[in-house]
């Protein structure tokens, strides 16, 4: 496995053949989660390569040249990001590992702390030599217990094993990590406010710039990665940036890790190159639409990225062409919509979330939240009004870009987009006052006690 | 009353951090862990070891949805009710435990044995609908599966016993997970003993 002729790989010739799975290799391993059977199946060798082969500055270079962008959602170049901790800083400069799953439609992050949390910890050890870091911390969503706990159990199996703590491998570089649990907050995954969260205060969101990589954690340079993107870097420091961006397309390299939930016969979690057509995803991987139903939409990455309706099948899964679409490739939770789904009691639902996360920091998202749900409950009740839909936009409208974080920008997205594709499905509840698909279809509204 | 070990455990995770104020959600967590819910005593304990105000501490308690200043229900009963697990029933399964447990969500029952709460999001997707117990995931958790789950948890079942691992799926290509539960302790007419729990 720990082969050397990274340097003869062209993209004439796929390296590793079609399908490679650099993040997820061996997770099907048993008992992959102990250090010996990882280290049985060449884990920490690309640590012990990093260390010896690179310099830091070298290997941000090589994590550049890679093409990896981060996973959490944002898409952003993650060697770029790193480049641009300032070389000099009076404070010390920290990574912080973005474990606070919890985009609605994303489950990949749990999967690798609960099933190979080396592979994290590996890749952390990694990004904190490159980075010049030496204390990092993981920040486990606090609900995800069974994560947190394999976690920390693999970081004190490392620190046994001489992976952490001073002098690692001989290198004479240092480092500790501090497993970090959160407590029940989604706000806490958008950066900034991860970091308020880690310094012991309530997680509200930082005006940005100053960006954290410059003003971040105690005031110090900060890196702050998400797990699937620092659990890819062992693969990238093993085989080489170039093998790496053998995959995938132009300016979106690799493979990712794609979370494929909703209405298909076979969800779960593959991992598979970036570009390849979302029919691909969903038909092949996911075994298609349940029941044989057709796509109704699609939300290619999360809750809060735009739905998509079935014309966007051949749309390839990189992040331009998922913009190019008007959507985004976020956190890469794809959700199938059926064609027996009612729009927007599904919309209902995601604009819930929003409400109960909005962290009410900004009025705009705290008040917008609640009166888009109020809204939203009235419509799919079958008692809206015509004048409804337009004051759904306007409210989205006052959201969009006026406040902190993008949390209120994404409650924006799901309502947005699905009046867009399915004004008529709207209409329909508001002049027949039931849905136009699904068991509220049949439904005799006004009759029955909302039962709340 | 705050055991000295308690806060000594307090003390020794807060020497982990470069500012003891980083401390404050670990500290909580302990202390929740131990009394079962965040008391007075409990704030001003924490506020003490991470040198802040009782009141900042409070001020904290109340962001996070995991940290309660009432008593809770032995178990908590945790139903997902985001998108992927409402496209795939969630509503029937949470209904179906209303209805068992006499109660509706947010509330305990009457016993104390049971808390049922609605959630968002737990990152459990794929198999969806999603219930968490204890921590520990039942996942493809339909109304069947719920009520399973409760003729499970009545007999004093462990959720420790509950596996819910991933598993390799099609032909190798992805994950996705599977539960299965354990036996559930006999109740004792077959004359097995097993250690009861809850």
């Amino acid at each position: 496995m720990a082969d050397s002729n990274e340097t003869g790989a062209t993209n004439a010739t796929l390296p590793l053949g079609p399908s490679p799975r650099f993040v997820t290799a061996h997770f099907d391993v048993p008992g992959i989660d102990q250090i010996e059977v990882y280290r049985a199946h060449g884990g920490y060798e690309a640590l012990a390569k990093a260390l010896k082969t690179f310099e830091p500055d070298a290997l941000v270079t090589e994590v550049k040249n890679s093409g990896l962008r981060g996973r959490g959602g944002a898409g952003f170049s993650t060697g770029m990001k790193w480049s641009f901790l300032p070389a000099q800083s009076a404070k010390p400069r920290y990574l912080c590992v973005n474990g606070d799953e919890s985009e609605p439609g994303t489950f990949k992050d749990r999967m690798i702390m609960e099933v190979s949390p080396h592979t994290l910890i590996e890749g952390v050890i990694i990004a904190s030599y490159a980075t010049k870091v030496h204390q990092a911390f993981i920040y486990v969503r606090g609900e995800l217990l069974r994560a947190g706990a394999q976690v920390e159990r693999a970081v004190r199996e490392a620190y046994t094993a001489g992976f952490l703590g001073k002098n690692i491998l001989g290198s004479g570089f240092d480092l500790d990590i501090v497993v970090h649990h959160g407590a029940g907050a989604y706000i806490c995954g958008e950066e900034s406010a991860l970091l308020e969260s880690l310094e012991g205060k309530r997680g509200y969101p930082r005006l940005k710039p100053p960006f954290p990589a410059v003003v971040g954690l105690y005031g110090g340079p900060t890196v702050i990665n998400n797990v699937e993107t620092i659990a890819t870097l062992p693969a990238i420091a093993r085989y080489g940036a170039e093998t790496y961006a053998a995959y995938g397309t132009e300016k979106s390299k690799g493979t990712r890790v794609y979370c494929l939930s909703g209405h298909v016969n076979r969800p779960g979690n593959y991992e598979a190159p970036l570009g390849i057509p979302m029919r691909t995803l969903i038909e092949e991987y996911g075994g298609g639409v349940r029941g044989g139903r057709a796509v109704k939409a699609i939300i290619p990455g999360g809750s809060s990225t735009p739905m998509l309706g079935p014309d966007a099948l051949d749309i390839a899964l990189d992040y331009e062409a998922v913009a190019a679409a008007g959507s985004m490739l976020g956190s890469g939770g794809m959700i199938v919509l059926d064609d027996q789904t009612c729009v927007v009691g599904a919309t209902l639902r995601m604009s819930e979330f929003y409400r109960d996360e909005s962290c009410g920091k900004c009025t705009p998202c705290r008040e917008g939240t609640f009166w888009l749900v109020q809204l939203l409950e009235r419509l799919e009740e079958g008692e809206g009004r015509e004048s409804d839909i337009d004051l759904l936009l306007d409210i989205c409208d006052n959201m969009f870009g006026k406040v902190f974080c993008p949390l209120g920008d994404a409650a924006t997205m799901p309502i947005v987009s699905s009046i867009k594709l399915f004004r008529d499905e709207y209409i329909h509840h508001i002049r027949e006052h039931a849905c136009l698909v699904g068991p509220g279809a049949h439904r005799a509204h006004g009759a029955v006690a909302h039962a709340g | 009353m705050i055991s000295d070990a308690l806060k000594a455990r307090m003390r020794e995770v807060t020497a982990r951090y470069p500012q003891a104020r980083s401390a404050m959600l670990p500290c909580l967590h302990l202390a929740q862990d131990e009394i079962g819910y965040i008391t007075p005593e409990a704030l001003v304990a924490v506020a003490e070891v991470v040198g802040a105000k009782p009141d900042e501490v409070e001020s904290v308690v109340t962001f996070y949805s995991m940290f309660h200043q009432q008593p809770q229900g032995k178990r908590t009963i945790k139903v997902c009710t985001s998108v992927s697990c409402y496209l795939m029933g969630c509503d029937e399964t949470l209904a179906t435990l209303e209805r068992r447990l006499g109660i509706r969500r947010g509330e305990s029952t009457p016993d104390g044995r049971y808390k049922l709460e609605a959630v968002e999001c737990l990152a459990a997707c794929g198999m969806a609908p999603a219930i968490q117990v204890d921590g520990e995931f039942v996942e493809q958790a339909t109304p069947e599966v719920a009520e399973k789950l409760m003729a499970y948890l009545d007999a004093g079942g462990d959720m420790a016993q509950v596996r819910n691992e991933w598993r390799q799926i099609s032909d190798g290509a992805g994950m996705a997970t599977v539960t299965e539960f354990g036996a559930p302790p006999t109740s004792g007419d077959d004359g097995s003993s097993t250690r009861k729990v809850g």
